[in-house]
């Protein structure tokens, strides 16, 4: 699998730190309570094909990214900076 | 039929004729009062102990595909008791303790081999961890010996011992830990259970849990709808697709582990050996293959296929420990689908539905597990109450933050279990 870093291109994937799910850009609010603060720590929907996920290029440009990929095929089809996503959202 | 010696005699002396079908393939029912989906080790041992233990043989499991064809099928066999939490030591401890009298119960030749597991450790932190979780061990009641350079040496003299980046400065033993025949261990639950009675039933896709009024009334299958009392999902690494049709999200992510087998050797390698420092595990089957694998490949994946990067890590670890295996060809690896859970350790509970219970969360260490696993979930779905050593795996340890059993102190990603 290689990985297109918005930044540096499409690279060897072994140049990722693969941290999980894209919820962590859907951080709660402290005060949310424990059922939101449980889906956001634990619970993931976690269904066979199309998912965003959330990697570092730790051994590039360090840039976090989000990667659209298929998790049956492990086509790839896509990254996009997580600053990006965050300053749309914002 | 009953195996025994004498019939394996007469049957070598009369052309092995004699031999019937290990289990039976029946239509399903429209109701039952239990139905497991998911015909693995788990599930199949849920079966047997239901059925055996609690009288309770009205009872389905329901398979995708065939009997047996998930992980139970396709991992590297090595079975172990050597847990440090709470929660988890005494689980595996029942759960060896079950393999020990396995034969005898499904009589069924499982292979089970108490060749010994041996955890080597590389550095003085590692070693101190080690003695740690050795007198864990011991006062769980199951055996633990701490070896030095120069014992490890004397039981494995095969090893690279003078190589100056991850010397080998000793191992934690387990002589009752070893290696069983995963297939043996599907087919003896799965002929156990039919041969009490319970329905078998592959090529059985689930497609739909039927829950009103938060309580569980059956499923629906490709095989038409089939009422129950009581349903449990036993998935493994497809439990949150099983899950969300009765609209749950799990704490779990599915990941792949690749393994790896090599041609047949003489044989070398006498005992179950765990490399820390390279991530690495290897054992040697009846065959004459080694056996052997490492790390997940760390991203989320469905595929059962693993990358080329992880291979080749697996295999530079391996030629580091054990120079001699240069010379094996590798005749095939494959990757099998985890249910990696938040904390690393299973969920063996109830759901907020009534009657539907979950088995899941096993990460890449469910084989040893099985016959425990299903021990504990069949009383609980018999009796309603956890099993006393499996009290902790709750479902609810990720909303309250009590219970949570994370064995490696890694955190709740799920990768890094």
């Amino acid at each position: 699998m290689r990985l297109p870093c918005p930044i540096c291109g499409e690279r060897d994937i072994r140049e990722f730190y693969y941290q999980g799910a894209d919820v962590a850009l859907n951080r709660p609010a402290p005060d949310a309570g424990e059922q939101a603060w449980q889906d956001y720590v634990f619970l993931r929907d976690n269904q066979p094909g199309e998912h965003r996920d959330l990697w570092q290029h730790e051994s590039g440009c360090g840039a976090w990214i989000v990667v659209s990929r298929n998790t049956v095929t492990h086509l790839v089809s896509g990254a996009v900076l997580a600053t990006d996503i965050k300053r749309t959202q914002a | 039929m009953r195996f025994s010696g004498l019939r394996v005699l007469k049957e070598g002396l009369t052309g092995n004729k004699g031999w019937t079908p290990h289990w039976s393939n029946p239509e399903p029912k429209a109701e039952y009062d239990i139905i497991i989906i998911g015909g693995g080790g788990h599930g199949l041992a849920t079966a047997h102990y239901l059925a055996s233990v609690h009288g309770i043989t009205k009872v389905a499991v329901l398979e995708k595909g065939y009997l047996g064809g998930g992980n139970v099928g396709r991992n590297t066999t090595i079975v172990r008791a050597n847990y440090g939490l709470r929660g988890n030591s005494e689980f595996y401890s029942h759960s060896l303790k079950l393999w020990e009298g396995l034969e005898a119960d499904l009589n069924y030749n499982v292979m089970h081999s108490q060749r010994g597991v041996i955890n080597l450790f590389n550095s003085d932190g590692s070693r101190d961890a080690a003695a740690r979780r050795g007198n864990q061990m011991a006062s769980q009641g199951d055996d633990a010996v701490l070896m030095d350079n120069a014992a490890v040496r004397k039981m494995l003299p095969y090893l690279d011992y003078d190589q100056t980046r991850f010397p080998i400065y000793g191992g934690l033993y387990q002589p009752r830990g070893g290696t069983a025949r995963h297939d043996a261990v599907a087919w003896g639950f799965a002929r156990a259970a039919d041969q009490r009675g319970v329905d078998l039933i592959q090529q059985c896709e689930v497609t739909g849990i039927d829950v009103v009024d938060g309580v569980v009334k059956g499923v629906q299958t490709t095989r038409g709808p089939i009422r129950a009392k009581k349903v449990g999902i036993v998935a493994a690494g497809r439990s949150s697709q099983v899950a969300a049709m009765a609209g749950m999200r799990l704490p779990v992510e599915s990941h792949i582990l690749q393994a790896f087998v090599t041609e047949g050797l003489k044989p070398i390698i006498d005992h179950v050996i765990t490399y820390e420092a390279g991530h690495f595990y290897i054992s040697q089957s009846d065959k004459g293959g080694l056996v052997f694998g490492g790390s997940l490949d760390l991203y989320s994946s469905y595929a059962s296929r693993g990358n080329l990067p992880m291979a080749e890590h697996v295999i530079e670890a391996a030629c580091t420990l054990m120079p001699a295996i240069t010379k094996a060809k590798v005749l095939r690896s494959w990757g099998g689908i985890m249910d990696m859970s938040s904390d690393g350790s299973p969920i063996i509970d109830k759901t907020d539905i009534d009657g539907l219970y979950l088995n899941c969360g096993w990460c890449y260490g469910g084989f040893k597990a099985t016959p425990g696993s299903g021990h504990v979930f069949a009383h609980l779905m018999a009796t309603g109450n956890p099993h006393p050593v499996a009290v902790k795996h709750r479902l609810d340890r990720f909303r309250t933050g009590v219970g949570v059993m994370d064995e490696e102190a890694t955190g709740s990603q799920h990768n890094l279990h």
